[in-house]
């Protein structure tokens, strides 16, 4: 198996199909140590982790503080509001002033694409991606197609939809590099006004009709459709979305027998999905959750392994 | 005091003079032009083997002052334009307050006199605050000062608006100056919409946003029978649209910056915020259709778009930034390297699109050329001098610019602004 | 692996003898079977548990054993011990977890530790450790393939295969057919560096 070299986790596309192969491997074992009574493993013990927040979260934030607290890291959690910003204090001088503080790893979460690569750039400490504004979301995608590998059991040539608000989607992107990555062939489906140009670059296919993707594919992908697209006219309304996009359990009669539902949440229950689908047995979203916490903690124990080069250069 | 340039290889805009001559300067003007002329008392430059050129004129210049002192002042933004061979300069209005009445174009124009190193000519808004609601005074500005009128930073959005403001601006006798982009069919974009928008999750602005604008004032210019100078065009499809609008004989004319002809959406990737500009950077057919307007004269003249702004406002995510970089002392070696060098343009061709032209759509009557009678801002370079930008090096108060580390060819030696020195290379 | 060659390191690998071979294991592993049955009067409570990944073989073929004398075996566990490590801020890359399978209640249960070689005795150390966080087992004892001393903890086996006094540098390589395609053997390398 091949080695850990990154000293970052910034984006999906940085990872090789090995590298990402190890990650799922590292975290089938530490999924183990989550489903045990003593929760918890003293591998980073000594190490101090800091969740910065620059935009709100709870879910991805909370599953990055127990995998940290899984590995006995001490955590720190910051939520910088917007406000600290207007203040006048950059980003990285925020970043500077903790990293004072001898921590060893930041998980940051920012709502501008391209923050986390200029922390990693000028900070000692590992930076981890806990999504960059419509960029990125790295541990998303790795627990989404841990999720897909561990149910069906393969990733070569298996058929991904996935549907919604691409344009402003980092889980989309980061989804997109790794399945193709991993040899997976991903179709997407959404409003026309929110399909990002040129994104069939990407080596995806484009398809405005829910009804054949749904049929054709193995898994199928969700995403959130915030309220705020139809104030910015992106769609005429709601209502119409949740009527043509939407995944209620009389579309998904075409779909193949083990297709997997999937959603990175929170889910719009009536929007872009209904509640019965959501809850109902091709739905992995819990167990998406569940392995969430054993990809971060995979992640943050192969990062904790590896310096930056300021101090390994011996040999 | 005189001056008398010695062994002048006189570039115009007409042509390169094949033999060399003597330049006599004297009470602020080109005294006379011709071989071995004596001295007298005058000081001699000599520029043998150097370019003589008339002093380049930048119409669109952000000075910053009042308002953003930190950023800019007229007397920073002078120097850094007289370094760059700049002998004339339009300063944008968008300014704190904003240039619209007849109290802050004084107050620019005197303290450009005070700091005497360039010609600062205002630009005037053309809406009041340049809000898009209201027509400025336009006499009060015109005779306050300003030879130009913009509401740079953003496009009159109002088309009711801006049709009036040529019609009144026809009768007035001044330029207009429009900021190419339709505010709401940018989307709150950030740069370019292409593959890279996509794939660096950065929000898109669609290039319609600019040709939408192209293409309504030209049509308002096409009907008032009125003349509008289009800024910073970056667009292939604008170029075909002002080509169009030429050949059709409508009054209008275009302006391009450095950046827009040498650096592509390509930039972006490195989430450098100095590659985030307005509008912003395009696409290689974009890049070289700008290249090719400039060649043709589609485009006119060659502007700068200074944009200074200072280091913490630019150190935070690129979607926060804001637009603009600096360009005053970096734009003559991007035109040698990236135009004549590459023999895109001639060296008369660049003293066209950076002195006779700008200085012809602004009115400018003796400048932009160099001849007996005519003012004396002349610049002369050494178009053969390698150098690498610096941050340290800029005298600007800002350091925004995508081009540090970049090896230039060409370096202004000398300008000469109103016969008097106001840059020397040392 | 290349014997007697000078190696990148600037290590001459010599080799030495053999000292267990296919059958030596087979019948090391039966005595120890036999000694673990006999000290613990049966198999009442009794559980194995492996150190991945030669330990983990071990335990296997112990329980094999078990099975042969006793007509049935005893609950198997392997265990991963990498997380437990005391040196994971020294070493440059972190060492690959894997999956540790424990799937019975080791509380009250009588605990036999199965590794392969035991010599500084700090991965007994964290395999005790890790051990603990499953549960309270009545006690643990600990049965190694081979025991070459050096020990840097007060730890010891109590079933050996065998003991075999080595130099601090020597190299004491386990072979076996499961986890290294080929034949089981037990070598010990002097390690001379020139």
């Amino acid at each position: 198996m091949s080695e850990w070299k990154k000293t970052n986790l910034l984006d999906l596309q940085d990872l090789s199909k090995e590298e990402i192969d190890l990650v799922f491997e590292t975290a089938k074992s530490f999924k183990e140590v989550s489903a045990r009574e003593v929760k918890k493993v003293p591998a980073l013990r000594g190490k101090t982790v800091v969740m910065l927040f620059f935009e709100t979260s709870t879910r991805t934030r909370t599953s990055f503080e127990l995998a940290a607290k899984r590995l006995s890291a001490d955590t720190i959690n910051i939520a910088a509001s917007s406000s600290a910003l207007s203040k006048g204090e950059s980003v990285l001088d925020t970043a500077r002033n903790i990293e004072a503080m001898n921590v060893d790893m930041i998980v940051v979460r920012h709502r501008s694409s391209g923050i986390p690569g200029m922390l990693s750039e000028n900070l000692k400490a590992s930076v981890i991606n806990a999504g960059d504004g419509c960029r990125s979301h790295p541990t998303q995608a790795l627990l989404d197609i841990f999720t897909i590998k561990e149910k069906l059991g393969r990733m070569e040539g298996l058929k991904v939809g996935i549907v919604g608000d691409i344009l402003h989607s980092r889980v989309a992107r980061s989804n997109i590099w790794g399945l193709t990555t991993l040899g997976a062939q991903v179709t997407l489906c959404g409003p026309s006004t929110l399909m990002p140009v040129d994104i069939e670059k990407m080596g995806v296919t484009v398809n405005y009709n829910v009804d054949e993707v749904v049929r054709e594919v193995d898994v199928l992908m969700l995403l959130r459709l915030q309220k705020e697209r139809q104030q910015d006219n992106f769609l005429p309304s709601i209502r119409e979305y949740a009527k043509e996009f939407g995944i209620n359990s009389s579309r998904l009669k075409q779909a193949k027998k083990d297709m997997l539902i999937m959603h990175p949440g929170p889910t719009n229950r009536g929007v872009e999905l209904s509640a019965d689908v959501a809850d109902g047995e091709r739905s992995v979203i819990l167990e998406q959750v569940t392995n969430g916490v054993a990809i971060r903690m995979a992640i943050l124990y192969l990062l904790s392994g590896t310096h930056k080069s300021i101090e390994t250069e011996q040999e | 005091m005189s001056l008398l340039i010695k062994n002048a290889k006189i570039i115009n805009a007409q042509k390169a003079e094949d033999n060399l001559k003597d330049i006599l300067i004297e009470k602020g003007q080109i005294a006379r032009v011709g071989a071995s002329i004596k001295a007298g008392s005058a000081k001699i430059i000599d520029a043998e083997g150097k370019w003589v050129m008339p002093g380049f004129v930048d119409l669109h210049v952000h000075l910053r002052e009042p308002g953003r002192e930190d950023k800019e002042t007229i007397e920073s933004g002078s120097r850094a334009a007289a370094k760059g061979g700049f002998t004339s300069i339009v300063c944008m209005p968008n300014t704190k307050p904003v240039i619209d009445n007849a109290m802050v174009v004084e107050g620019v124009i005197k303290e450009a006199r005070r700091v005497g190193l360039v010609n600062v000519y205002p630009a005037g808004a053309i809406t009041r605050g340049q809000k898009s609601q209201e027509m400025v005074d336009m006499y009060e500005l015109k005779k306050a000062g300003c030879i130009a009128l913009t509401d740079d930073g953003r496009a009159v959005d109002n088309s009711q608006i801006i049709k009036m403001a040529m019609q009144y601006a026809k009768m007035v006798d001044i330029l207009l100056m429009e900021h190419c982009q339709d505010y709401l069919l940018t989307g709150g974009g950030v740069m370019n919409e292409g593959y890279n928008s996509t794939f660096l999750g950065l929000k898109p602005d669609p290039g319609v946003s600019e040709t939408v604008i192209v293409a309504r004032d030209i049509e308002l210019a096409a009907y008032l029978g009125a003349r509008i100078h289009l800024m910073h065009i970056s667009l292939e499809r604008s170029v075909e649209l002002i080509r169009k609008a030429k050949e059709d004989g409508i009054k209008v004319t275009a302006e391009a910056t450095p950046h827009h002809f040498t650096l592509t959406d390509d930039a972006v990737k490195s989430f450098d915020p100095n590659t985030k500009v307005n509008p912003p950077l395009r696409s290689e057919k974009d890049v070289e259709a700008v290249k090719r307007g400039i060649k043709e004269g589609i485009i006119d003249c060659i502007v700068t778009d200074h944009a200074p702004h200072n280091f913490e406002d630019k150190e935070v995510g690129f979607a926060e930034a804001p637009f603009g970089i600096i360009g005053l002392e970096t734009a003559l070696g991007l035109v040698i390297t990236e135009l004549v060098d590459k023999e895109v343009i001639s060296a008369p061709q660049m003293v066209d699109r950076m002195a006779a032209s700008p200085a012809n759509i602004a009115r400018l009557a003796n400048k932009g050329l160099i001849e007996e009678g005519k003012d004396a801002d002349v610049v002369i370079i050494d178009p053969e001098i390698e150098w690498e930008v610096k941050a340290e090096e800029f005298v600007s108060k800002s350091r925004n610019s995508p081009f540090i580390g970049k090896k230039l060819k060409g370096c202004v030696e000398v300008t000469i602004c109103g016969g008097r020195i106001s840059y020397q290379r040392k | 692996m290349s014997e007697g060659g000078a190696n990148k390191k600037g290590l001459t690998v010599t080799p030495v003898s053999k000292i267990m071979d296919k059958e030596y294991i087979r019948r090391a592993l039966m005595r120890i079977a036999h000694e673990i049955l006999e000290k613990n009067k049966g198999m009442e409570g009794l559980c194995l548990v492996g150190i991945r990944t030669r330990g983990a073989v071990l335990a296997q073929r112990l329980n094999q054993c078990m099975e042969e004398i006793e007509g049935r075996g005893v609950p198997l566990g392997i265990l991963d011990i990498n997380l437990y490590r005391d040196d994971l801020t020294l070493i440059d890359h972190q060492p690959v977890v894997r999956e540790t399978l424990i799937d019975f209640d080791l509380n009250d249960k009588k605990i036999v530790l199965v590794d392969d070689v035991l010599f500084t005795g700090r991965t007994i150390r964290a395999a005790l450790d890790a051990l603990i966080d499953f549960g309270r087992p009545a006690n643990i004892q600990l049965a190694v393939l081979v025991d070459r001393g050096h020990r840097d903890l007060p730890i010891r086996a109590d079933y050996a295969g065998k003991n075999i006094p080595t130099a601090l540098d020597d190299d004491v390589r386990v072979k076996l057919r499961e986890s290294d395609q080929a034949d089981d053997e037990v070598l010990v390398v002097k390690r001379k560096i020139k």
